[in-house]
């Protein structure tokens, strides 16, 4: 919680001693929201062993912010002529925007969402362009392409950068069918070529990434995110949106939880409580605790992926090929 | 964690984490001399049991703490004091952006710093442990810090991880209590650790300017060439751990570098020829 208060409430840190800001560096390190840290407590008297640490992270994020925006360039460049309506996801989206949950938001892969019935198109221009499959297995290639939301992962050859290209925002055989037509035909043009989902899918993106497909790894990077969003937007129509794309539920969650974590009084039930310690479940050395209850939420991210039948099938084929190579 | 050990060396300060109370005896006799660091350090290392049983049943120990490589292999409890210091260099290898690092070794005399860099096995460490044991102000074995807003060495002068042959040669000259325990079969051979003189580490805070930049050959007769601005750039670029994440300040940091500063590749037979080739430079 210590990292939730400070990323909150900037101020806090001022009371904290040699030994708090020492667990509190390393917790954000380890959910890789230091530099964000870093840029909340922008101009605070810290000690100055902490502001090198958070300096160090500034830089980080600073190279990785031209990084990011060069390789929206690249993508940008190799689909141009084909007109394709290209959204930005994710971190992606809030840098080249200029969002507010872009300020010290490290991005690792390049994420897009793309029309359904242009995906072979674009898949063949982005391998034209120099990108490469990054797993050539024949079972996983099958796996990406039939059930889940994107293609299997591209690297590019020369600059070791990924690339995730997505059709929808939820694996095909999650329950939730958000409308990825509505939130392509919805979208808001950032730059010539490039655009971002409206605000109120921003949050739903983000709620259904969080709620209805991982483990809640990086969750708290997640909650920001759409803290940051709510206090950029008026979102009015957010409720209607979340209903139309089956994520009412994963929505409001979401925003008690980003409204818990960051300090405003809202009430939590019992299932908002185990949420919330499995999100701030890591110690100061920035190893991860409630082992237990992260192992749950494990369990629970692969069931509510696919149905348990499909489950079973797809863990069985990983399971045999991990033996056969071993 | 259970033990605990803080340290400084130059402007980098470590806490490491540890199960078991050996490995951190271990760093706190090798690092005597350091400064003990009483602030929030730059990083956290852990090492820790592979698996929560591994702490006493067949003791094994991972190499982890901010930055981890997925596939690192674990050590047996006996090389625990390895596995700290590949934690720590891990950690500024995979971690820093103030400092553009080069995997080499610098000495520094007269206000002259020398940067020693090669491939393992060049002889950087032995060399510089030599030069430092001949008048030369050690200032690191394993990276070279460059600060990119002045060009300036910063000193990392940690223990000089010695490796195989190179231990006797260090042997052969300097008194024992300067040397750690001697690591048996490691997967880098036989390791025993050299701490730095103390003059060395009292000096650590005091930064150098380049003034040549050194890519030694060991095997070779004795042979001098000078090296292509060009040619510098790209071997030190393979030599950084961070010049692609550092982005445009890594590229002006070295740039500047390898233009200011003349680069010489030497070959040497042995390393008393070598110390002679390094004074005629």
């Amino acid at each position: 919680m210590i990292l939730a208060y400070a990323l909150a409430d900037p101020s806090s840190v001022l009371r904290l001693g040699h030994a708090d800001w020492t667990a509190l560096l390393c917790i954000a390190h380890a959910e890789r929201l230091l530099p964000t840290l870093a840029h909340r407590v922008d101009g605070l008297a810290i000690p100055e062993s902490a502001k090198a640490v958070l300096n160090n992270a500034r830089l980080n994020a600073e190279a990785g912010r031209v990084r990011a925006l060069w390789e929206i360039e690249m993508m940008r460049r190799a689909l141009a002529p084909r007109e394709v309506p290209v959204v930005l996801l994710k971190g992606s989206a809030f840098l080249a925007a200029g969002l507010a949950a872009g300020q010290g938001r490290l991005v690792g892969d390049l994420d897009i969402l793309v029309p359904r019935e242009r995906l072979g198109e674009v898949e063949a221009v982005i391998l034209e362009a120099g990108w490469e499959w990054l797993k050539v297995d024949a079972y996983d290639d099958h796996y990406y392409r039939t059930w889940m939301h994107e293609l299997p992962p591209l690297i590019h050859r020369d600059r070791d950068a990924m690339i995730d290209i997505h059709h929808t925002i939820l694996p095909l055989t999650a329950r939730p069918k958000p409308d990825a037509a509505a939130m392509i035909a919805d979208s808001v043009v950032i730059a010539p070529g490039l655009r971002m989902l409206c605000p109120e899918d921003m949050i739903i993106h983000a709620a259904a990434h969080l709620l209805a497909d991982g483990d809640l790894s990086g969750g708290m990077r997640n909650l920001w995110d759409i803290r940051c969003l709510v206090a950029e937007y008026p979102l009015d129509g957010l409720e209607e949106r979340a209903r139309t794309h089956g994520l009412l539920a994963e929505t409001e969650r979401a925003l008690r939880l980003s409204g818990v974590l960051f300090g405003e009084p809202k009430r939590r039930g019992l299932v908002d409580r185990l949420y919330l310690a499995r999100l701030t479940a890591r110690d100061g050395w920035g190893r991860e605790t409630l082992k237990l209850l992260r192992f749950a939420f494990y369990i629970r991210s692969h069931l509510i992926r696919m149905p348990f039948p499909l489950l079973v099938g797809h863990l069985f084929t990983k399971w045999r090929k991990a033996r056969s190579k071993g | 964690m259970k033990h605990r050990f803080d340290v400084r060396v130059g402007p980098i300060s470590f806490r490491v984490g540890s199960a078991w109370a050996a490995p951190i005896a271990a760093l706190q006799s090798l690092y005597s001399d350091y400064p003990a660091s009483a602030t929030v350090p730059n990083y956290t290392v852990r090492i820790e049991p592979e698996r929560p049983w591994r702490r006493l049943i067949r003791p094994s120990v991972a190499i982890r703490g901010d930055h981890i490589l997925p596939d690192a292999l674990p050590l047996p409890l006996a090389q625990g004091l390895l596995a700290a210091e590949m934690g720590m260099n891990l950690q500024l290898a995979l971690g820093e952006r103030r400092f553009l690092l080069l995997h080499a070794a610098s000495v520094e005399k007269d206000g002259r710093g020398l940067i020693l860099t090669g491939e393992s096995g060049s002889g950087k460490s032995t060399l510089s442990a030599l030069l430092g044991a001949n008048g030369w102000r050690f200032m690191g074995d394993e990276f070279v810090l460059i600060e990119p807003e002045t060009g300036a060495i910063h000193a990392f002068p940690r223990p000089i991880s010695l490796k195989n042959a190179s231990i006797a040669v260090l042997e052969s000259v300097l008194p024992d209590n300067r040397f750690g325990p001697r690591l048996v079969g490691t997967p880098k051979g036989d390791i025993r650790h050299l701490k730095p003189d103390p003059d060395a580490i009292a000096a650590m805070d005091q930064t150098a300017m380049p003034r040549l930049i050194v890519f030694p050959r060991f095997g070779f007769d004795a042979a001098v060439r000078d090296v292509a601005p060009g040619e510098a750039f790209v071997r030190l670029t393979q030599a950084s751990t961070n010049f692609t994440a550092m982005g445009e300040r890594g590229f002006n940091a070295l740039t500047r570098l390898v233009t200011t500063v003349p680069a010489k590749a030497i070959d040497y037979p042995d390393t008393t020829s070598a110390l002679e080739l390094v004074a005629s430079l």
